[in-house]
C-alpha cells in the first residue's frame, strides 16, 4: 500500500473528508486490531501443493458425512443432518472460529457482530427457518393469518432506524422531511408496484419473490426481471425521485453491496417484496441479537459440539472409489478425512481450487462476482451527545450522504440506554470486486480506523472523544452479488447439482448473500445426502 | 491631600449594609429550604449574624496601619465570602452531612467582616466629619441599607435571579464598589495597584462563578420552575431538580413533576396498598416486595409500613436519585429514612436489564416509572416487560403499576391496562385524585383471577380508608376504556399515544 492515510480516506469518503481530517493534526488513534478471517489457514493453503500431499495413516479419520466450510451454509447442513439423526459427521472450518461472515466478537460490555447481523421473520412456507427458530425458542405463536410470530424481545426494538441528513437525525430510513408532493407520489406508486408483486402468484400458486429464492416462481414474467437492472426498472416506470432512488440504492448496498444500477431488478424488488406477507401488510419483523447472526452460529455449534473442527484448511476434496477423501491443513500438520458423502459449503472461488472435479475441469466451475466489505467495531466509553429535536439513537443508524451504511448498536436489543457500548460500522465496496481488492488488500487497521472515525465524526462531533477502541474486519471476498443476470443464470443452477458423492452448499449458489439462502442450500444439500 | 469625598463614601455604607443583609437572608432561606424548620433557621441565622457583627466591631480596635487599605480588603473579603456563599452551600448540601455547620460558618464569617467594616469606615472619616454627624449618618444609612435589602431580596432578587445568582451578583456589586473605593481613597491608600489586582481577582472569581452557576441551573430553567430551585443536578441519566414552595417541596425529573410533598401521600398510598391488600387476600401478608423505579423512596415508605415485610429490593436506574433520597434531609424525612432501612436493598440498574437476570419469588411488585415519553421508558411498559415480571412473582403475587392519567391521556392509560392484560394478568385498573397531578391512574394485577380490594390495610394512612379503596376502582364515563393497541418492544404504540395526548394539554 503506497497511499498515505489521507489519500486512503479521500479514496473511500471523498476529498473534502480527507481535507477535514488533514487539517486537525492527526489525532492519535484508539487501540484496536485488524481481524483477518481465515488468514493463517489461507496461507497454509496457498503454500500447500495440492495432489501429492501424504497423510500419515494415523492422521486419517472416517466419518459418514464431512462438511467443508463452517459458515452458515455448512453449519446448517450439519445441523439439519443431526436433526435427522445423522450423528456421525464432521464440519471442517479453515478459520479459528466457526461462523464465516456471520461470526461475532465480544467485549466486557457486550457481544457484537463481525458481519451478518439480522434475519427476517419467515413466512410460513419457510419450514427450515421455522424449525430453527422453534429450536432456539424464538417463536411466540402465529398471527391471525397463520403467519409465524417471533418472540417480542428478538424483534428489533424501537427505534429501529434513523437517518442523518444535513446535520440532523430523522426517524425511519426514507427521508420524509422536506419531501415534495412529487416525491410522496412516487413513493406511493413504488409501494403500489411492490404490493402488486406481493400479491402476484403464478399458475402453481408460487410467489414472484421469496426468501429463500428457491421457492420463487420461474415464470417468464419473473425471470425477465433478472435481465434488467433495478435502476432501469425504476427508470421504465418514471420513478426518478432522488429520495426514492436513494432508498433503492441503500437497499441494494445494504443487502447486496451493489448500487441499484448494477443490481438485478429481481434482487432489488425481492428486498422489498419477499418480506411482506400480503399486499398492504407491514414488512415482516426484523430479528436481531446483540451478537447478530452470531447467536444462530452459537446455537448450531452448541448442538454440534466437538464435531466442528476449526483450523482445518481444506486443500483437496476428491472422489476415491465410493468414498470422498478430504485433505486439510491444520496447525499441527495435514489430516485426512474419509467420508461416504461430502458437502462443500465454501465460496465458489475456493471450491474451484479445492474440489477435484471442478479443478480438473470435469465440470466447468461457476463463480459469482463477490464484493469486498469493511466492518469496524467501535467501542465507546459512554453514549454520544444527542441534540434536542434529533431522533433518538436507533438500532440501525444510517448516514444519508456517505458511501458507508452507518452503524448498528450492539446494546440496543438488551435495552441499555446508558453507559458504554459498541457500534458496528459497515462499508460495502460497490464497484468492481477485483479492482477494490487490489486497492484495499494492503490497508492497515489504522487506515480503516481513520476512515470509520472520519465518517462517523460527521454525524457525531464528539465521536473521537468517546471512542476507546476500533477493531476492523476486512472481508475481501465478503459476499456474492446479484448482478444483472446472476440470479436465474442457468450456470448457477447447474453449479448446485452434486458431483457424485460431493454435494454443494454456500449462499453463493443463490447469488444473494442472505442467511436464508445459506440455510436453504445447507438444508438442500443435507436433504440430498439423506436421500442417498 | 484632597478632602475625602464623604458623600460618596456613604454610598459605600449603603452598599455594604445592603449586601450584608442579603447574604444573611440568603443563608436563612437556604437553611430553611434544605433543613425545613424555617423559624429555627431564621432565628439562628439572624442571631448569629448580629453577634458576629459584634465580634467584628470588637476586633476592629486591633486593626491598625493603613485603614483605607484594610477597609478595601475587608470589603473585598465580604464580596468573596458572601458572593460564593450560596453556590457553595448549594453544592454542599447534597454531599455533606454537616450542612448546618457550614451554613452557620458562612453566616458568622460574613457577619464578622461586615461588623469590622463600619468601625473602620468611621475611623477613616473621623477627621473629616463631626463625630455626631458621622455616627448619625453612618448608622442611619446602615439601617436604610438593611431596609433596602429586605425589600429587594424577596421582590426582585430571588424571583429574577434565583438564590445562586443573587449571591454571586451581590458579591460582584460588592467587589465593584470596593474597586471604586480604591479611587475614592486613593490618597489614603497610597500604592493602589496591588489592591486593584486583588479586586480584579475577586471580580474574576465571582464572574466565573456566575458562568458556572449557569451550568448548575440555567437562567431559563429558573424561569421554567414556578418555585425556587433548591437542588439541581444533571446525572448521566437525567436532570434532577428540587424546588421549594410555601406548601413544601417538589421533585422534577427532566422537567416533569414526580411528586409534591404536600399531596404525594395520596399518590403513594394509592400506588402501594391495593397490591399489598390483594396479595394478602390471596394468601398471606407480603414478605418480599420489589419496587421498580421509585428512587425517591416514597413508595418504599408505604411498603415498609407493613410489619409483614421482610425484604424490599428497590431498583432505580440513577444512583444520584437514590443518594438524594437517602441524604437530602427533607426528602429523607419525607420517606422516613426508607432507604436506610435494613430491610431494603438498593440496586442501581436499568429495571428491564436487571429483571432478566434477577431471582424471583416476589409477593408484591410496585412499578413506578416516569411516564413513557420516549422509547427508553416506553420499553418498561411493554408486554415483554410485564411477562418478565410475571415470571418472577409467587402464585399469590400482585403488582401495581403507575399508568399516567386516565383523564388527560386516556388512550395511554388503557394501552397500559391492555398490555398488562395481554401479558397474562387479570387486571383491575383504578384511579385517584392527586391535586398537583390531577386524576391519576394505576393498574392492579394478579396472574390469577381476583376481585379488587374493598378494605384498607391495617396500617396508619392519611387518605386510603375502606370506602376510598372501593371508590378508586370505579371509572366514570369520561375515563372509560377505549379501544387501543398494546405496547410491544418493536412497536411502541404507548409512546405514540402518549406523545399525541399530552401535546394537546401543553
Ligand atoms: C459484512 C457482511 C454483512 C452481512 N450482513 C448480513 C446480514 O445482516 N444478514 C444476512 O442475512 N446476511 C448478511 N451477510 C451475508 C452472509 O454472508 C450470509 O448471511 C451467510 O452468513 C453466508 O454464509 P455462507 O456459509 O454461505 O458463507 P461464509 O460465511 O462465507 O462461510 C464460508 C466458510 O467457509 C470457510 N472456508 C473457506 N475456505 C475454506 C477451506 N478451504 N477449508 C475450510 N473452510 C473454508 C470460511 O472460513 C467460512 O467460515 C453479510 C455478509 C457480510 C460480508
Amino acid at each position: 500500500m503506497t497511499l498515505s492515510r489521507r489519500d486512503f480516506v479521500a479514496m473511500l469518503l471523498g476529498a473534502p473528508m480527507a481535507m477535514a481530517c488533514g487539517r486537525q493534526r492527526p489525532a492519535p488513534l484508539p487501540d484496536g486490531e485488524l481481524l483477518t478471517p481465515g488468514k493463517a489457514g489461507g496461507h497454509r493453503l496457498r503454500d500447500a501443493t495440492v495432489g501429492d500431499v501424504r497423510v500419515p495413516d494415523d492422521r486419517w479419520l472416517t466419518t459418514d458425512v464431512v462438511v467443508i466450510g463452517g459458515g452458515v451454509a455448512g453449519l446448517s447442513a450439519a445441523w439439519w443432518l443431526d436433526r435427522a439423526g445423522v450423528r456421525d459427521l464432521r464440519v471442517l472450518e479453515l478459520d479459528r472460529v466457526p461462523g464465516g461472515t456471520a461470526q461475532a466478537g465480544a467485549s466486557e460490555v457486550t457481544p457484537y457482530p463481525w458481519g451478518a447481523h439480522y434475519v427476517v421473520t419467515p413466512l410460513r412456507h419457510h419450514r427450515a427457518m421455522l424449525a430453527l427458530l422453534e429450536e432456539m425458542g424464538a417463536l411466540a405463536g402465529a398471527d391471525e393469518h397463520g403467519e409465524p410470530v417471533v418472540a417480542e424481545d428478538l424483534r428489533v426494538r424501537e427505534l429501529e432506524e434513523r437517518v442523518f441528513y444535513l446535520g440532523r437525525w430523522y426517524e425511519g430510513q426514507y427521508l420524509q422531511a422536506g419531501a415534495t408532493a412529487a416525491d410522496r407520489d412516487q413513493l406511493a406508486r413504488f409501494r403500489a408496484e411492490i404490493d402488486r408483486w406481493v400479491g402476484w402468484r403464478d399458475g402453481a400458486g408460487r410467489r414472484a419473490f421469496t426468501l429463500p429464492a428457491s421457492a420463487a416462481s420461474v415464470d417468464a414474467a419473473v425471470t425477465a426481471l433478472d435481465r434488467i437492472s433495478f435502476a432501469a426498472w425504476l427508470g421504465e416506470r418514471g420513478l426518478d425521485s432522488s429520495r426514492l432512488r436513494w432508498l433503492c440504492d441503500y437497499a441494494c448496498r445494504d443487502d447486496f453491496g451493489l448500487l441499484a444500477a448494477d443490481t438485478s431488478a429481481w434482487a432489488g424488488l425481492a428486498y422489498f417484496a419477499s418480506r411482506v406477507a400480503r399486499p398492504g401488510a407491514e414488512h415482516q419483523s426484523v430479528i436481531t441479537w446483540p451478537d447478530g447472526n452470531g447467536a444462530i452460529v452459537a446455537h448450531f455449534t452448541g448442538r454440534l459440539g466437538d464435531r466442528v473442527l476449526v483450523d482445518h484448511a481444506v486443500a483437496d476434496v476428491r472422489i476415491a472409489d465410493t468414498l470422498v477423501e478430504v485433505i486439510a491443513h491444520t496447525p499441527d500438520g495435514v489430516r485426512g478425512v474419509r467420508a461416504r458423502r461430502a458437502i462443500v459449503a465454501v465460496p465458489g472461488f475456493i471450491a474451484r481450487r479445492v474440489v477435484a472435479p471442478l479443478r480438473t475441469g470435469a465440470r466447468p466451475a461457476h463463480t459469482v462476482d463477490r464484493g469486498a466489505w469493511a466492518v469496524a467495531n467501535l467501542h465507546l466509553d459512554r453514549r454520544l451527545r444527542t441534540r434536542v429535536g434529533d431522533a433518538p439513537l436507533a438500532w440501525d443508524n444510517v448516514l444519508h450522504d456517505s458511501p458507508s451504511l452507518g452503524y448498528v448498536v450492539a446494546t440496543h436489543q438488551r435495552g441499555r440506554e446508558h453507559g458504554p457500548t459498541v457500534l458496528t460500522w459497515y462499508y460495502p465496496f460497490t464497484g468492481d470486486g477485483a479492482a477494490a481488492r487490489k486497492d484495499l488488500d494492503g490497508a492497515t487497521r489504522e487506515d480503516w480506523a481513520e476512515v470509520a472515525l472520519a465518517d462517523l465524526s460527521r454525524a457525531h462531533p464528539d465521536f473521537r472523544d468517546r471512542c476507546r477502541r476500533v477493531d476492523v474486519a476486512y472481508w475481501g471476498h465478503g459476499m456474492p452479488r446479484p448482478r444483472v443476470g446472476a440470479v436465474f443464470d442457468p450456470a448457477l443452477a447447474a453449479a448446485r447439482a452434486p458431483l457424485g458423492p460431493i454435494h454443494m452448499a454456500s449462499s453463493e449458489l443463490s447469488a444473494v448473500a442472505l442467511f436464508e439462502e445459506a440455510l436453504d442450500h445447507g438444508v438442500r444439500a443435507a436433504d440430498e445426502v439423506l436421500a442417498t | 491631600m484632597r478632602p475625602l469625598p464623604a458623600t460618596l463614601l456613604y454610598v459605600n455604607v449603603v452598599v455594604v449594609a445592603t449586601c450584608g443583609l442579603v447574604y444573611e437572608l440568603l443563608a436563612a432561606t437556604m437553611g430553611s429550604y434544605l433543613l425545613g424548620d424555617s423559624v429555627l433557621q431564621f432565628s439562628l441565622v439572624i442571631g448569629l449574624y448580629l453577634s458576629a457583627m459584634g465580634v467584628g466591631a470588637w476586633v476592629s480596635r486591633h486593626v491598625g496601619g493603613n485603614l483605607a487599605r484594610r477597609f478595601i480588603d475587608v470589603e473585598l473579603a465580604v464580596a468573596l465570602v458572601g458572593g460564593l456563599s450560596a453556590p457553595i452551600l448549594f453544592l454542599a448540601f447534597a454531599e455533606v452531612q454537616r450542612f448546618q455547620v457550614i451554613l452557620l460558618g458562612f453566616v458568622f464569617a460574613i457577619g464578622a467582616l461586615v461588623g469590622l467594616e463600619l468601625p473602620l469606615l468611621m475611623r477613616i472619616l473621623q477627621n473629616e466629619v463631626a463625630f455626631k454627624d458621622l455616627v448619625s449618618r453612618v448608622l442611619s444609612l446602615d439601617y436604610a441599607g438593611a431596609l433596602l435589602a429586605s425589600i429587594l431580596f424577596p421582590l426582585v432578587f430571588v424571583p429574577e435571579l434565583g438564590l445562586l445568582r443573587t449571591s454571586l451578583v451581590i458579591g460582584l456589586g460588592n467587589a465593584l464598589v470596593g474597586l471604586w473605593g480604591t479611587w475614592l481613597l486613593a490618597d489614603q491608600i497610597g500604592r493602589v495597584t496591588s489592591l486593584r489586582i486583588r479586586a480584579g481577582a475577586v471580580i474574576a472569581i465571582l464572574g466565573v462563578g456566575l458562568l458556572f452557576s449557569t451550568r448548575l441551573t440555567t437562567w431559563s430553567e429558573n424561569r421554567l420552575y414556578a418555585d425556587e430551585i433548591v437542588y439541581a443536578k444533571t446525572s448521566p441519566y437525567q436532570r434532577i431538580v428540587v424546588t421549594r414552595s410555601p406548601s413544601g417541596f417538589q421533585l422534577f425529573l427532566n422537567g416533569n413533576l414526580q411528586f409534591a410533598s404536600a399531596d404525594e401521600y395520596r399518590y403513594h398510598e394509592a400506588l402501594v396498598h391495593p397490591a399489598m391488600v390483594a396479595a394478602t387476600a390471596a394468601g398471606h401478608a407480603p414478605r418480599r416486595v420489589l419496587i421498580l423505579g421509585g428512587g425517591d423512596g416514597l413508595a418504599a415508605r408505604e411498603v415498609l409500613a407493613h410489619p409483614s415485610v421482610e425484604a424490599v429490593t428497590l431498583v432505580d436506574l440513577d444512583p444520584a436519585m437514590t443518594a438524594l433520597a437517602r441524604r437530602f434531609p427533607p426528602l429523607a424525612a419525607l420517606n422516613r429514612q426508607a432507604l436506610s432501612d435494613p430491610r431494603l436493598t438498593v440496586v442501581n440498574d436499568d429495571a428491564m436489564v436487571w429483571l432478566r437476570t434477577s431471582p424471583g419469588n416476589w409477593n408484591v411488585a410496585i412499578v413506578d416509572f416516569p411516564d413513557p415519553n420516549g422509547f427508553g421508558l416506553g420499553k418498561l411498559y411493554t408486554r415483554n416487560f410485564y411477562q418478565l415480571l410475571a415470571a418472577r412473582l409467587t402464585p399469590e403475587g400482585a403488582i401495581a403499576v403507575q399508568a399516567t392519567s386516565p383523564l388527560f391521556a386516556r388512550k395511554s392509560f388503557w394501552c397500559i391496562v391492555r398490555t398488562i392484560r395481554a401479558s397474562g394478568f387479570t387486571v383491575a385498573p383504578y384511579h385517584v385524585a392527586v391535586p398537583s397531578f390531577g386524576v391519576w391512574g394505576f393498574v392492579l394485577a394478579r396472574r390469577a383471577a381476583f376481585s379488587p380490594p374493598t378494605t384498607a390495610p391495617n396500617v396508619a394512612l392519611r387518605f386510603l380508608d375502606g370506602e376510598a379503596m372501593a371508590a378508586m376502582f370505579r371509572f366514570p364515563a369520561d375515563m372509560a376504556e377505549v379501544d387501543v393497541e398494546i405496547n410491544q418492544l418493536d412497536d411502541q404504540m404507548l409512546v405514540r399515544y402518549y406523545e399525541s395526548e399530552w401535546r394537546r394539554w401543553q
